[in-house]
């Protein structure tokens, strides 16, 4: 149940691009049409599930404060919580890496249609911040983890898909000549975000 | 022919060698661009997430600034002296290692003198390494320029950047709580006698994007040249 809720809350609730604004630019740079905004946000979701978890297993066992104990008593008192971002970001460049390979291995039309996007992702801030909210929101297991970067990527997909739609109907309205483009792409983030607002305090 | 060529040479030399200022226009052109007609939040789209996030209140937007000049200028240094060493497949890795260890550098200061802002700030000093202003300028002008040039562009546009950031800031702690920097500006009579209320609305996330995207139309309604055409 509690699996459940953590789910649906960084779907809806935390939404990534909503409640923190994490990976708006690839958000605003890729939502021009619908075909590339499934594309990037599947690709998202996909990098966001498999670093999170790695990631978490990285800071319990290696970063987190006394963290080394497993080592030995001698290194019991070790703090190297100031290398977490290097190392997080390492985990996520080489991640990102190496999905392209397999991906490009064993599914080579999915490849085709992910391909260019993938490189993206590797400073996409929505991956980097899945990995620091790790240390912010108290995930004690690797399900939870898991279950926490689905739910995160998913929820930016959702966004992603219905940015890309509305930007696809809206090329047929007549906006006015300075918010054409980027402006009223804003504004209307800004109108969903006050919808997703909505979903505030709901508890499974 | 040995006796003659080393004094027309030295004359060539000179020519090519004699420098422009340090502020010469096109110089001066790198730093004010990024201000207005090439902002890299309104214009290029570069490193919206934290221009949102963190623009509740002034101060911890100032404090981003600064952390974002502080790390742009060095990296677009560093990157440009080893532009002719770095291999151009790994060159992204290069970049983030030596963003993330300036951004390391300045998450530890922070958190040593100015740990109630550092908290503030939380993750958003952290996500400076992939703030898509740094990387963006490093592919774009830092590996292929000097180090003077690289340095004016990333100090250029940090200070476009956060331009925009202490602009969203002001409206709205202005217009959400009625201070600046955490000072009453409003004063008290006019909630009393006129029956003001700050709008507790702006303090939310939804209208950091609305702000900006007003900021945006003000400004292409003013600098007619940089509508999009669609």
């Amino acid at each position: 149940m509690d699996l459940i809720n953590l789910f649906v809350k960084s779907i809806f609730i935390e939404n990534m691009v909503f409640a923190y604004f994490l990976g708006m630019c690839s958000y605003l740079a890729i939502s021009k049409t619908l075909k590339n905004g499934i594309g990037m946000g599947l690709a998202v979701t996909f990098v966001l599930t498999v670093t999170v978890p790695i990631n978490f297993l990285l800071y319990e066992y290696i970063l987190k404060p006394g963290a080394l104990s497993w080592a030995g008593t001698q290194f019991a008192q070790l703090d190297l919580n100031f290398l977490s971002l290097i190392m997080f970001i390492a985990v996520i460049a080489s991640m990102v890496q190496l999905v392209e390979m397999i991906m490009e291995k064993f599914s080579p039309s999915l490849y085709g249609s992910l391909g260019i996007f993938l490189p993206l992702i590797a400073v996409n801030c929505a991956i980097l911040g899945g990995s620091l909210f790790i240390k912010i929101k108290d995930i004690t297991n690797i399900t939870e983890a898991g279950v926490y970067g689905f739910g995160s990527g998913v929820g930016w997909f959702l966004a992603i898909v219905a940015i890309a739609a509305i930007r696809e109907k809206i090329s047929y309205s007549n906006v006015p000549a300075p918010l054409r483009g980027l402006g009223i792409t804003f504004i209307i983030t800004g109108l969903m975000a006050i919808g997703f607002m909505s979903f505030m305090g709901i508890k499974l | 022919m040995s006796k003659e060529s080393p004094k027309k040479n030295t004359s060539i030399l000179f020519i090519s060698k004699e420098k422009e200022p340090l502020f010469s226009k096109k110089n001066r052109k790198l730093l004010s661009d990024p201000l207005d007609d090439n902002n890299p939040i309104t214009v290029q789209v570069l490193g919206i997430c934290s221009a949102l996030a963190i623009t509740v209140q002034l101060e911890p937007a100032v404090v981003m600034t600064m952390s974002v000049i502080f790390v742009m200028a060095c990296s677009n240094v560093i990157i440009s002296l080893l532009r002719n060493l770095i291999p151009n497949r790994i060159r992204i890795i290069v970049f983030l290692v030596v963003i993330s260890s300036l951004v390391a550098l300045v998450d530890e200061v922070l958190r040593a003198y100015a740990y109630d802002v550092s908290k503030q700030l939380s993750i958003f000093i952290g996500l400076i390494v992939t703030n898509c202003i740094v990387m963006g300028r490093l592919e774009a002008f830092a590996l292929g320029n000097g180090v003077w040039k690289s340095f004016l562009d990333g100090v250029g546009n940090a200070f476009g950047y956060g331009f925009m950031l202490i602009a969203v800031a002001f409206f709205r702690e202005l217009l959400g709580s009625g201070k600046l920097f955490d000072i009453q500006v409003i004063p008290q009579f006019i909630y009393d006698e006129f029956g003001y209320l700050n709008n507790g609305f702006m303090l939310l996330s939804p209208m950091a994007l609305i702000t900006l995207g007003l900021i945006i139309w003000a400004q292409r309604a003013r600098n007619r040249k940089l509508i999009e055409k669609n």
